[in-house]
C-alpha cells in the first residue's frame, strides 16, 4: 500500500516537475523579445553570451557585485546542493558510475554545507529589515521545505539510519516498471515526501529561477544592435507592413 | 515642502558613504506623485482621456497582453526569488529609505497584481505568494511609486537574474496610460514631438533664429563664422540632438562644442526642423507605438534631406532608443553609408578625430576647471560606444583627458556600470517631483562631495540633456552651483583652437 502510494507520487511528481518545466520553457522561449535591452556592458558576440552566462550560473557574477553575505550563503547552497543531487545518483544508477562513487563523501560534508548556507539565508531573511520586508510566507516556506529535506536526509544518515539497498531498489523499480517494497521508516518517509512536494510545487514557484536566467533578456542578448537589426516576430510584421 | 537643505561640504568634515543604506521609513515617499494628464494630453497621444469605468479589468487584460509579448517581463515577474541583492541598489531608497523603493519592492506592486491573475499559486493561494487583486489602492500605489523609479537599470546590474525593473515600470505605466491614468509630464510632451517635432514645441522658424543667434555668437566670441545649418538637403550627416541643446544652460554650450567640431574637420552636416528631438520619452511610458512614431521620423527626416550619416548629441536615453531600438522600430537603415556605425554618438565621431590627430586643443584653457564625470544610466548600462564593451566609459574619459588637464573620478562603485542616476531620468525631471529629485541625487551628490574634498573637483561633466537640467537645479542643494554642470562638448569647445580662430588668452596667462 505505501510502496503504491509513494511510486504513485513520484510518479506524479516527476510528470509534474518535467512537464512544468518544459511548458514554461516552451512558455518563455515563444514570448517574442520585441526589443533589445541587453545590461551593458555586455558582450558584443553569442560566444561571449555565452560566456557571461557561465559565469553567471557557476559562480553567481551580479550576486557577488552586489552583496557578498548573500552571495557566500547561496553559492554555497548551490554548490551543495549540485554534490548531494550528483550523490544521490547511486540510488538511480545499477551498476554505480565511478564519478558518483567519487562524490559519496563531498557529497556527504555537502549535506551540512547545504543546510548551513540555508541557515544563512533565513536568518538573513529574519533578520535583516530590508530583507523581511520583501519576504512573503511562502519564501520561509520554501527554505523550510528545502531545510526539512536536508536535515532528514542528514538524520537517516547519522541517527535514524534505514535500508538503503531497499531504497535504491524502490528507485530502479520505479525507473523499469518493476515495483519493489520501500522500507517503512518514517524519516525516509518524510524525506521522500518533502521531495516529492518540492518536484511538484517547482514549475509553479519562484524555484523557476533556474530555467528563468537563460532566458533573460537583459543577460542573455548580444551587444550587436547596431550589427544585427533585432527582429521579433510581432514587430516583423509591422515591418513589412511599412513596405 | 521638505526641510531639505544639505550642508555644502567643509573640508575635513566627512562626507557619508554614498552607498549608506538608511533605515527603513515606510511610506516617507508615499505622498510624492507627479500631476496627472489632462484628458485632452492623454487622447492626443492614444489614450483614454481618464480613468474609464471597468478600469480593473482592462488593467489586468493590459497587463496579460505585455506579459504575452515580452518575454523579458515575464521571465522578471517570474523568477525573483526575493533574495534581496537589489534592495539597497536604488538611488531612490538610498536618498528616502521608503522600502517600496527598494527594486524589489517596486516590481512587487506589479508582481502581486500579476501572481493574483496569471499564476496559480497567486490564484489558489494568495495570502501565501502575497497576491493581490487589482483594486484603487493599488493602482495609487502604482502611480506613487513607479513615478519614483528613473528605469536607470542599475539594480538590473545586481540582480543574480537580471532582473530590470525599469522594464517593469515601463510596464506598469503602459498599464496606467491603457486605462487613462497618464503621467502629464511625459504624455504632454510626447504630444508635443509628434505635433512640432521636439519636446519644446520649438517651430521651424524660432528654430532658425535661435541657431542663426548662436552662429552670431560664436563668431563674435572666435572672430570663426562656424555655421549650425538647418534642413539642409544633401549635406552629409544629419546631428539629431535633444531639443535642450537649443535653449539651456549647460546644454547649449555643448552644441557650439558640436559645431566646432564639425566646422574644423569642414564635414557637411545639418540638424532637422522636422526631427528635432533626440529625446524618446516613449521609451519612459513602455509605449512601443509612441517609440516607433518618434523614431520614424528621424528616419523620415534622414530621407528627406538625403544624409549619409546619422549622429546624435548628448543625450542618455536618446541614445539607448538610438543605439538599441531605431534599428529594430525604423530601420534597416540602408539607404545610409554603411561604413559608419548607425547611428554614431557625437562622443564616438569626436573621438575618432582626436585618434587621427585632426583637432587642436589647448587644454590650458579648461585650466580653471577641475573635472570629474558623470556616467550617465542609459549610456552605460543600456547601450555601448566604440566597438569594444565598456567604451561608453572610456571614450568620454579620453576626449575630456585630452581637452582638460585636471580630471578626477569619483568612487569606483559610483562610476562606469555602478554609476548613480543623476536623480531625475525616465521622465522625472518635473518640478511636480522636485523633493523625489533632490532626494534622488544624494548618492551622486555624495560622491561628488568626496571628490570635491580629495581633490577640489569643481565641476562635473555629463552627456545627457537630462542629467545636465537635473544637475543644474539641485546641486545648489548639495554646496554646489547650479553651473557646476557642464556638457562633456563644452569641454571641448572651450579647448578647441580653430583655424583663424582668435585666441582671448586672459584666462591663460594669469595662471603663468
Ligand atoms: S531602475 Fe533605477 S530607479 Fe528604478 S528601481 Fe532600479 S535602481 Fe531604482
Ligand atoms: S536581486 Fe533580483 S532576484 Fe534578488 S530580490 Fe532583487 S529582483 Fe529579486
Amino acid at each position: 500500500m505505501l510502496t503504491i502510494a509513494y511510486a504513485v507520487l513520484f510518479y506524479g511528481a516527476a510528470l509534474v516537475l518535467a512537464g512544468g518545466i518544459a511548458y514554461r520553457m516552451w512558455e518563455y522561449s515563444t514570448t517574442p523579445a520585441p526589443l533589445k535591452i541587453p545590461t551593458t556592458p555586455a558582450p558584443v558576440t553569442r560566444g561571449g553570451v555565452i560566456v557571461r552566462m557561465a559565469r553567471e550560473v557557476v559562480l553567481f557574477e551580479s550576486l557577488f557585485k552586489a552583496n557578498k553575505w548573500i552571495w557566500l550563503f547561496g553559492w554555497i547552497f548551490h554548490a551543495a546542493l549540485l554534490l548531494v543531487l550528483l550523490r544521490h545518483l547511486r540510488y538511480f544508477t545499477q551498476p554505480v558510475w565511478g564519478w558518483v562513487v567519487l562524490v559519496q563523501s563531498p557529497g556527504i560534508y555537502a549535506g551540512f554545507a547545504l543546510v548551513a548556507g540555508l541557515a544563512g539565508l533565513w536568518a538573513r531573511r529574519v533578520l535583516v529589515p530590508r530583507i523581511r520586508y520583501i519576504s512573503a510566507p511562502s519564501d520561509h516556506l520554501m527554505l523550510a521545505l528545502i531545510i526539512a529535506i536536508g536535515v532528514s536526509g542528514l538524520a537517516m544518515r547519522y541517527v535514524f539510519r534505514t535500508d538503503i539497498v531497499a531504497v535504491k531498489a524502490f528507485f530502479l523499480g520505479l525507473m523499469y516498471f518493476d515495483w519493489q517494497p520501500l522500507p517503512a521508516d518514517p524519516v525516509l518517509l518524510i524525506h521522500l515526501a518533502l521531495v516529492a512536494a518540492l518536484m511538484i510545487i517547482f514549475p509553479v514557484s519562484k524555484l523557476l529561477h533556474a530555467p528563468g536566467l537563460f532566458f533573460s533578456p537583459s543577460r542573455n542578448q548580444a551587444d550587436d544592435a547596431r550589427e544585427r537589426r533585432h527582429v521579433a516576430p510581432p514587430l516583423r510584421t509591422a515591418a513589412r507592413a511599412r513596405q | 515642502m521638505v526641510e531639505l537643505k544639505i550642508r555644502a561640504p567643509v573640508s575635513g568634515e566627512d562626507i557619508p558613504d554614498p552607498s549608506a543604506i538608511p533605515a527603513l521609513a515606510p511610506g516617507v515617499m508615499a505622498h510624492s506623485k507627479p500631476y496627472v494628464a489632462s484628458p485632452e494630453h492623454q487622447e492626443a497621444i492614444g489614450f483614454p482621456g481618464e480613468l474609464v469605468d471597468d478600469w480593473e479589468e482592462r488593467a489586468v487584460d493590459k497587463l496579460g497582453e505585455l506579459v504575452k509579448n515580452s518575454r523579458g517581463l515575464r521571465v522578471y515577474l517570474d523568477t525573483c526569488v526575493k533574495c534581496g541583492a537589489c534592495t539597497d541598489k536604488c538611488h531612490y531608497f538610498l536618498g528616502t529609505g521608503d522600502p517600496n523603493n527598494m527594486p524589489v519592492a517596486r516590481q512587487d506592486l506589479l508582481r502581486k497584481v500579476y501572481r493574483r491573475y496569471f499564476t496559480f499559486a497567486g490564484k489558489y493561494f494568495p495570502w501565501l505568494v502575497g497576491a493581490e487583486d487589482m483594486t484603487k489602492e493599488v493602482l495609487d500605489e502604482w502611480y506613487t511609486y513607479f513615478h519614483q523609479c528613473s528605469q536607470c537599470r542599475r539594480c538590473s546590474v545586481y540582480c543574480p537574474y537580471g532582473i530590470d525593473t525599469a522594464e517593469v515600470s515601463m510596464a506598469a505605466r503602459e498599464i496606467m496610460d491603457s486605462v487613462g491614468k497618464g503621467q502629464k509630464y511625459c504624455n504632454e510632451i510626447i504630444g508635443k514631438v509628434r505635433k512640432y517635432g521636439n519636446n519644446l514645441g520649438l517651430q521651424e522658424k524660432a528654430h532658425r533664429a535661435t541657431l542663426e543667434d548662436l552662429e552670431e555668437d560664436i563668431e563674435d566670441e572666435t572672430g570663426v563664422a562656424v555655421r549650425l545649418p538647418l534642413d539642409e538637403k544633401g549635406a552629409d550627416i544629419l546631428l539629431v540632438t535633444p531639443s535642450a541643446d537649443f535653449f539651456a544652460e549647460p546644454h547649449i554650450d555643448g552644441l557650439i562644442g558640436y559645431a566646432k567640431v564639425f566646422h574644423h574637420v569642414g564635414a557637411s552636416w545639418t540638424i532637422s526642423s522636422y526631427a528635432s528631438e533626440a529625446a524618446n520619452f516613449g521609451m519612459f511610458i513602455g509605449s512601443q507605438d509612441n517609440m516607433r512614431e518618434l523614431a520614424m521620423r528621424i528616419r523620415n527626416a534622414a530621407e528627406d534631406l538625403g544624409v549619409k550619416r546619422i549622429i546624435f548629441g548628448e543625450c542618455g536615453h536618446a541614445w539607448r532608443a538610438a543605439y538599441n531600438f531605431m534599428n529594430t522600430l525604423a530601420g534597416p537603415f540602408d539607404f545610409l553609408d554603411q561604413r559608419y556605425p548607425i547611428p554614431q554618438h557625437i562622443c564616438e565621431y569626436t573621438y575618432d578625430l582626436i585618434q587621427k590627430g585632426a583637432l587642436n586643443f589647448d587644454k590650458s584653457l579648461n585650466d580653471d576647471i577641475r573635472l570629474t564625470f558623470h556616467d550617465s544610466c542609459n549610456v552605460s548600462r543600456a547601450s555601448r560606444m566604440g566597438d569594444k564593451p565598456g567604451g561608453q566609459y572610456e571614450i568620454p574619459r579620453a576626449i575630456l583627458r585630452e581637452v582638460c588637464n585636471h580630471f578626477y573620478d569619483m568612487a569606483d562603485d559610483t562610476i562606469r556600470e555602478a554609476t548613480f542616476c543623476c536623480g531625475g531620468g525616465g521622465g522625472l525631471l518635473t518640478d511636480d517631483l522636485l523633493e523625489l529629485r533632490i532626494k534622488g541625487a544624494q548618492p551622486r551628490m555624495r560622491a561628488m562631495q568626496q571628490v570635491a574634498q580629495d581633490h577640489g573637483v569643481t565641476h562635473m561633466a555629463a552627456i545627457c540633456a537630462i542629467c545636465k537640467t537635473q544637475f543644474a537645479k539641485v546641486m545648489p542643494e548639495y554646496g554646489f552651483e547650479m553651473d557646476n554642470i557642464v556638457s562633456v562638448h563644452q569641454m571641448v569647445s572651450n579647448a578647441i583652437i580653430l583655424d583663424g580662430q582668435k585666441i582671448d588668452r586672459e584666462e591663460g596667462e594669469e595662471q603663468e
